[in-house]
Protein backbone atom coordinates (compact mmCIF):
# COMPACT_ATOMS: atom_id res chain seq x y z
CA UNK A 1 0.00 0.00 0.00
CA UNK A 2 2.72 2.42 0.98
CA UNK A 3 4.57 1.55 -2.20
CA UNK A 4 1.44 2.21 -4.21
CA UNK A 5 1.01 5.55 -2.50
CA UNK A 6 4.65 6.31 -3.25
CA UNK A 7 4.16 5.69 -6.97
CA UNK A 8 0.99 7.74 -7.00
CA UNK A 9 2.83 10.59 -5.30
CA UNK A 10 5.61 10.34 -7.86
CA UNK A 11 3.13 10.50 -10.74
CA UNK A 12 1.41 13.45 -9.08
CA UNK A 13 4.73 15.26 -8.79
CA UNK A 14 5.56 14.58 -12.44
CA UNK A 15 2.20 15.89 -13.53
CA UNK A 16 2.48 18.95 -11.32
CA UNK A 17 5.93 19.81 -12.70
CA UNK A 18 4.78 19.30 -16.29
CA UNK A 19 1.85 21.63 -15.71
CA UNK A 20 3.73 24.22 -13.73
CA UNK A 21 6.58 24.40 -16.22
CA UNK A 22 4.47 24.66 -19.34
CA UNK A 23 1.17 26.22 -18.31
CA UNK A 24 0.34 29.45 -16.56
CA UNK A 25 -2.04 28.25 -13.84
CA UNK A 26 -2.40 31.47 -11.85
CA UNK A 27 -4.92 32.95 -14.26
CA UNK A 28 -7.82 33.92 -12.01
CA UNK A 29 -11.48 33.39 -12.80
CA UNK A 30 -12.18 36.72 -11.13
CA UNK A 31 -10.15 38.39 -13.90
CA UNK A 32 -12.71 37.03 -16.34
CA UNK A 33 -15.65 38.18 -14.22
CA UNK A 34 -14.21 41.72 -14.00
CA UNK A 35 -13.49 41.86 -17.73
CA UNK A 36 -17.10 40.80 -18.33
CA UNK A 37 -18.53 43.47 -16.04
CA UNK A 38 -16.47 46.22 -17.68
CA UNK A 39 -17.43 44.93 -21.12
CA UNK A 40 -21.14 45.09 -20.20
CA UNK A 41 -20.67 48.64 -18.93
CA UNK A 42 -18.89 49.57 -22.15
CA UNK A 43 -21.59 47.95 -24.26
CA UNK A 44 -24.27 49.78 -22.26
CA UNK A 45 -22.46 53.08 -22.84
CA UNK A 46 -22.29 52.36 -26.56
CA UNK A 47 -25.98 51.43 -26.55
CA UNK A 48 -26.90 54.69 -24.86
CA UNK A 49 -24.76 56.57 -27.34
CA UNK A 50 -26.14 54.83 -30.39
CA UNK A 51 -29.81 54.54 -29.45
CA UNK A 52 -29.84 56.79 -26.43
CA UNK A 53 -33.26 58.25 -27.17
CA UNK A 54 -34.86 55.17 -25.72
CA UNK A 55 -33.53 56.03 -22.29
CA UNK A 56 -34.37 59.73 -22.26
CA UNK A 57 -38.08 59.36 -21.69
CA UNK A 58 -39.02 61.74 -18.91
CA UNK A 59 -41.60 59.29 -17.68
CA UNK A 60 -38.81 56.95 -16.63
CA UNK A 61 -37.29 59.18 -13.99
CA UNK A 62 -39.70 62.08 -13.69
CA UNK A 63 -38.82 65.63 -14.77
CA UNK A 64 -37.05 66.67 -11.56
CA UNK A 65 -35.07 63.53 -11.01
CA UNK A 66 -31.34 64.08 -10.58
CA UNK A 67 -30.64 60.78 -12.29
CA UNK A 68 -32.51 62.02 -15.30
CA UNK A 69 -30.55 65.25 -15.29
CA UNK A 70 -27.26 63.40 -15.27
CA UNK A 71 -28.40 60.99 -17.94
CA UNK A 72 -29.25 63.87 -20.22
CA UNK A 73 -26.01 65.70 -19.48
CA UNK A 74 -24.02 62.58 -20.24
CA UNK A 75 -25.95 61.99 -23.41
CA UNK A 76 -25.41 65.57 -24.52
CA UNK A 77 -21.71 65.28 -23.95
CA UNK A 78 -21.67 62.05 -25.90
CA UNK A 79 -23.40 63.71 -28.80
CA UNK A 80 -20.80 66.45 -28.91
CA UNK A 81 -18.09 63.91 -29.54
CA UNK A 82 -17.86 62.36 -32.90
CA UNK A 83 -18.72 58.70 -33.32
CA UNK A 84 -15.24 57.33 -33.83
CA UNK A 85 -13.60 59.08 -30.92
CA UNK A 86 -16.44 57.92 -28.69
CA UNK A 87 -16.06 54.31 -29.79
CA UNK A 88 -12.29 54.44 -29.38
CA UNK A 89 -12.60 55.98 -25.92
CA UNK A 90 -15.23 53.44 -24.89
CA UNK A 91 -13.30 50.44 -26.18
CA UNK A 92 -10.03 51.81 -24.81
CA UNK A 93 -11.47 52.32 -21.34
CA UNK A 94 -13.01 48.85 -21.28
CA UNK A 95 -9.71 47.32 -22.39
CA UNK A 96 -7.72 49.30 -19.82
CA UNK A 97 -10.05 48.49 -16.91
CA UNK A 98 -10.24 44.82 -17.92
CA UNK A 99 -6.46 44.54 -18.20
CA UNK A 100 -5.82 46.32 -14.88
CA UNK A 101 -8.40 44.36 -12.89
CA UNK A 102 -7.45 41.13 -14.67
CA UNK A 103 -3.78 41.63 -13.86
CA UNK A 104 -4.63 42.44 -10.25
CA UNK A 105 -6.65 39.28 -9.56
CA UNK A 106 -4.17 37.08 -11.39
CA UNK A 107 -1.29 38.70 -9.49
CA UNK A 108 -3.16 38.08 -6.25
CA UNK A 109 -3.72 34.43 -7.09
CA UNK A 110 -0.08 33.96 -8.11
CA UNK A 111 1.10 35.59 -4.88
CA UNK A 112 -1.10 33.33 -2.76
CA UNK A 113 0.25 30.27 -4.56
CA UNK A 114 3.80 31.53 -4.20
CA UNK A 115 4.17 31.64 -7.98
CA UNK A 116 5.48 34.36 -10.23
CA UNK A 117 3.24 36.58 -12.33
CA UNK A 118 5.87 37.01 -15.02
CA UNK A 119 7.70 33.90 -16.13
CA UNK A 120 8.22 31.74 -19.18
CA UNK A 121 4.64 30.44 -19.12
CA UNK A 122 2.90 33.82 -18.81
CA UNK A 123 5.20 35.20 -21.51
CA UNK A 124 4.21 32.38 -23.91
CA UNK A 125 0.55 32.78 -23.00
CA UNK A 126 0.62 36.49 -23.83
CA UNK A 127 2.47 35.94 -27.13
CA UNK A 128 -0.17 33.39 -28.19
CA UNK A 129 -2.95 35.77 -27.20
CA UNK A 130 -1.52 38.99 -28.57
CA UNK A 131 -0.40 37.93 -32.02
CA UNK A 132 -4.03 37.27 -33.12
CA UNK A 133 -5.17 40.34 -31.15
CA UNK A 134 -2.64 42.62 -32.86
CA UNK A 135 -3.68 41.26 -36.26
CA UNK A 136 -7.31 41.80 -35.23
CA UNK A 137 -6.58 45.36 -34.09
CA UNK A 138 -5.04 46.26 -37.45
CA UNK A 139 -7.88 44.49 -39.25
CA UNK A 140 -10.39 46.61 -37.31
CA UNK A 141 -8.55 49.83 -38.09
CA UNK A 142 -8.83 49.01 -41.78
CA UNK A 143 -12.50 48.11 -41.37
CA UNK A 144 -13.02 51.59 -39.94
CA UNK A 145 -11.00 53.23 -42.72
CA UNK A 146 -13.18 51.45 -45.25
CA UNK A 147 -16.30 52.61 -43.43
CA UNK A 148 -17.33 49.18 -42.20
CA UNK A 149 -17.94 50.16 -38.57
CA UNK A 150 -20.84 47.70 -38.31
CA UNK A 151 -18.40 44.79 -38.66
CA UNK A 152 -16.15 45.98 -35.82
CA UNK A 153 -17.94 44.13 -33.02
CA UNK A 154 -18.05 40.74 -34.77
CA UNK A 155 -14.45 41.14 -35.98
CA UNK A 156 -13.16 41.78 -32.45
CA UNK A 157 -15.05 38.68 -31.25
CA UNK A 158 -13.53 36.46 -33.94
CA UNK A 159 -9.94 37.62 -33.41
CA UNK A 160 -10.25 37.51 -29.63
CA UNK A 161 -11.65 33.99 -29.88
CA UNK A 162 -8.72 32.89 -32.04
CA UNK A 163 -6.32 34.43 -29.50
CA UNK A 164 -7.97 32.57 -26.62
CA UNK A 165 -8.01 29.33 -28.54
CA UNK A 166 -4.30 29.50 -29.24
CA UNK A 167 -3.44 30.71 -25.71
CA UNK A 168 -5.35 27.83 -24.12
CA UNK A 169 -2.47 25.40 -24.50
CA UNK A 170 -0.39 27.55 -22.16
CA UNK A 171 -3.04 27.82 -19.45
CA UNK A 172 -6.25 26.00 -18.52
CA UNK A 173 -7.58 23.92 -21.40
CA UNK A 174 -11.07 25.24 -20.64
CA UNK A 175 -10.02 28.56 -22.18
CA UNK A 176 -10.26 27.00 -25.64
CA UNK A 177 -14.02 26.51 -25.24
CA UNK A 178 -14.40 30.17 -24.32
CA UNK A 179 -12.41 30.95 -27.48
CA UNK A 180 -14.62 28.76 -29.67
CA UNK A 181 -17.76 30.42 -28.28
CA UNK A 182 -16.35 33.89 -29.00
CA UNK A 183 -15.49 32.85 -32.57
CA UNK A 184 -19.01 31.45 -33.00
CA UNK A 185 -20.67 34.63 -31.75
CA UNK A 186 -18.41 36.70 -34.00
CA UNK A 187 -19.35 34.67 -37.05
CA UNK A 188 -23.05 35.04 -36.24
CA UNK A 189 -22.40 38.78 -35.99
CA UNK A 190 -20.80 38.81 -39.43
CA UNK A 191 -23.96 37.20 -40.84
CA UNK A 192 -26.29 39.54 -38.92
CA UNK A 193 -24.35 42.78 -38.29
CA UNK A 194 -27.51 44.35 -36.80
CA UNK A 195 -26.97 42.29 -33.67
CA UNK A 196 -23.29 43.22 -33.49
CA UNK A 197 -23.42 45.14 -30.22
CA UNK A 198 -25.75 42.62 -28.58
CA UNK A 199 -23.47 39.72 -29.55
CA UNK A 200 -20.45 41.71 -28.39
CA UNK A 201 -22.08 42.22 -24.98
CA UNK A 202 -22.95 38.54 -24.89
CA UNK A 203 -19.42 37.44 -25.79
CA UNK A 204 -17.18 39.89 -23.95
CA UNK A 205 -19.67 40.46 -21.13
CA UNK A 206 -21.84 37.48 -20.31
CA UNK A 207 -19.48 34.72 -21.48
CA UNK A 208 -16.57 36.21 -19.52
CA UNK A 209 -18.66 36.41 -16.37
CA UNK A 210 -20.01 32.88 -16.75
CA UNK A 211 -16.62 31.43 -17.65
CA UNK A 212 -14.78 33.36 -14.93
CA UNK A 213 -17.37 32.37 -12.34
CA UNK A 214 -17.18 28.69 -13.26
CA UNK A 215 -13.38 28.76 -13.21
CA UNK A 216 -13.36 30.51 -9.86
CA UNK A 217 -15.68 27.99 -8.25
CA UNK A 218 -13.95 25.04 -9.83
CA UNK A 219 -10.30 25.86 -9.27
CA UNK A 220 -9.94 28.65 -6.73
CA UNK A 221 -12.64 28.83 -4.12
CA UNK A 222 -11.99 25.44 -2.53
CA UNK A 223 -8.24 25.82 -2.54
CA UNK A 224 -8.40 28.93 -0.40
CA UNK A 225 -10.38 27.24 2.34
CA UNK B 1 4.84 -7.13 -10.35
CA UNK B 2 8.50 -8.06 -10.34
CA UNK B 3 8.21 -8.11 -14.14
CA UNK B 4 7.97 -4.35 -14.12
CA UNK B 5 10.45 -3.62 -11.40
CA UNK B 6 13.46 -4.00 -13.68
CA UNK B 7 11.90 -1.63 -16.18
CA UNK B 8 11.96 1.23 -13.70
CA UNK B 9 14.94 3.26 -14.69
CA UNK B 10 17.68 3.51 -12.07
CA UNK B 11 18.66 6.93 -13.38
CA UNK B 12 15.23 8.27 -12.42
CA UNK B 13 15.10 6.87 -8.91
CA UNK B 14 16.08 10.25 -7.64
CA UNK B 15 13.14 12.65 -7.44
CA UNK B 16 15.08 15.63 -8.71
CA UNK B 17 16.20 13.78 -11.80
CA UNK B 18 12.67 12.64 -12.52
CA UNK B 19 11.62 16.26 -12.03
CA UNK B 20 14.18 17.50 -14.54
CA UNK B 21 12.97 14.93 -17.07
CA UNK B 22 9.33 15.91 -16.48
CA UNK B 23 10.03 19.57 -17.12
CA UNK B 24 12.11 18.89 -20.23
CA UNK B 25 9.47 16.49 -21.59
CA UNK B 26 6.96 19.31 -22.05
CA UNK B 27 9.30 22.19 -22.88
CA UNK B 28 11.45 22.50 -25.96
CA UNK B 29 14.38 23.86 -23.97
CA UNK B 30 14.77 25.10 -20.43
CA UNK B 31 17.64 27.10 -18.99
CA UNK B 32 19.47 26.48 -15.76
CA UNK B 33 17.82 29.19 -13.69
CA UNK B 34 14.33 28.22 -14.72
CA UNK B 35 15.01 24.61 -13.73
CA UNK B 36 16.42 25.78 -10.41
CA UNK B 37 13.30 27.84 -9.78
CA UNK B 38 10.85 25.08 -10.77
CA UNK B 39 12.56 22.31 -8.82
CA UNK B 40 13.66 24.44 -5.90
CA UNK B 41 17.21 23.08 -5.89
CA UNK B 42 20.57 24.66 -5.11
CA UNK B 43 23.03 25.41 -7.92
CA UNK B 44 25.36 22.60 -6.95
CA UNK B 45 22.64 20.06 -6.46
CA UNK B 46 20.96 20.79 -9.78
CA UNK B 47 24.29 20.82 -11.61
CA UNK B 48 25.21 17.37 -10.33
CA UNK B 49 21.85 15.89 -11.36
CA UNK B 50 22.15 17.48 -14.79
CA UNK B 51 25.64 16.08 -15.22
CA UNK B 52 24.40 12.62 -14.29
CA UNK B 53 21.58 12.78 -16.84
CA UNK B 54 23.95 14.13 -19.47
CA UNK B 55 26.31 11.24 -18.83
CA UNK B 56 23.42 8.85 -19.52
CA UNK B 57 22.95 10.74 -22.78
CA UNK B 58 19.36 11.59 -21.78
CA UNK B 59 19.74 15.33 -22.02
CA UNK B 60 21.66 17.65 -24.27
CA UNK B 61 23.39 20.81 -23.08
CA UNK B 62 23.46 23.95 -25.18
CA UNK B 63 25.66 26.86 -24.21
CA UNK B 64 25.21 30.21 -25.80
CA UNK B 65 25.56 33.89 -25.09
CA UNK B 66 22.54 36.11 -24.64
CA UNK B 67 24.13 39.51 -25.03
CA UNK B 68 27.24 39.13 -22.90
CA UNK B 69 25.75 36.68 -20.42
CA UNK B 70 26.45 33.01 -20.85
CA UNK B 71 23.25 30.97 -20.89
CA UNK B 72 23.05 27.23 -20.53
CA UNK B 73 19.91 25.45 -21.60
CA UNK B 74 18.93 21.82 -21.60
CA UNK B 75 16.80 19.64 -23.83
CA UNK B 76 15.79 16.00 -23.97
CA UNK B 77 17.55 13.70 -26.39
CA UNK B 78 15.50 11.09 -28.23
CA UNK B 79 17.01 8.46 -25.95
CA UNK B 80 16.01 10.51 -22.92
CA UNK B 81 12.44 10.87 -24.14
CA UNK B 82 12.17 7.13 -24.79
CA UNK B 83 13.65 6.28 -21.39
CA UNK B 84 11.29 8.68 -19.62
CA UNK B 85 8.31 7.26 -21.45
CA UNK B 86 9.13 3.65 -20.62
CA UNK B 87 9.73 4.64 -16.99
CA UNK B 88 6.23 6.14 -16.88
CA UNK B 89 4.81 3.06 -18.60
CA UNK B 90 6.43 0.85 -15.96
CA UNK B 91 5.04 3.01 -13.14
CA UNK B 92 1.61 2.82 -14.69
CA UNK B 93 1.77 -0.95 -15.14
CA UNK B 94 2.86 -1.45 -11.54
CA UNK B 95 0.01 0.66 -10.25
CA UNK B 96 -2.41 -1.28 -12.40
CA UNK B 97 -1.30 -4.57 -10.92
CA UNK B 98 -1.52 -3.31 -7.37
CA UNK B 99 -5.13 -2.32 -7.78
Amino acid sequence: MSSKQQHLDTLGEIRDLMNRSSRFVSLSGLSGVCAGVFALAGAAAAYLYLGGDLFFGLEVFGPDSRADYHTIRLAEKMREMDFYSFMLLDAGLVLLCALLSGTYFTWRRARRAGAKLWDETSRRLLVQLFVPLAAGGLFCIFLLLHGQAALLAPATLVFYGIGLFSAAKYTFNDVQYLGLCQIGLGLIGLVFPVYGLLLWALGFGVLHIVYGGVMYYRYERNKQQ
Amino acid sequence: MSNYLHQLNKAFENRSRLGIMSVLAVNERVDFNRLKELLDLTDGNLASHLTALERENYIEVQKQFIGKKPNTSYLLTDAGRAAFRSHLDALEAMLREMR
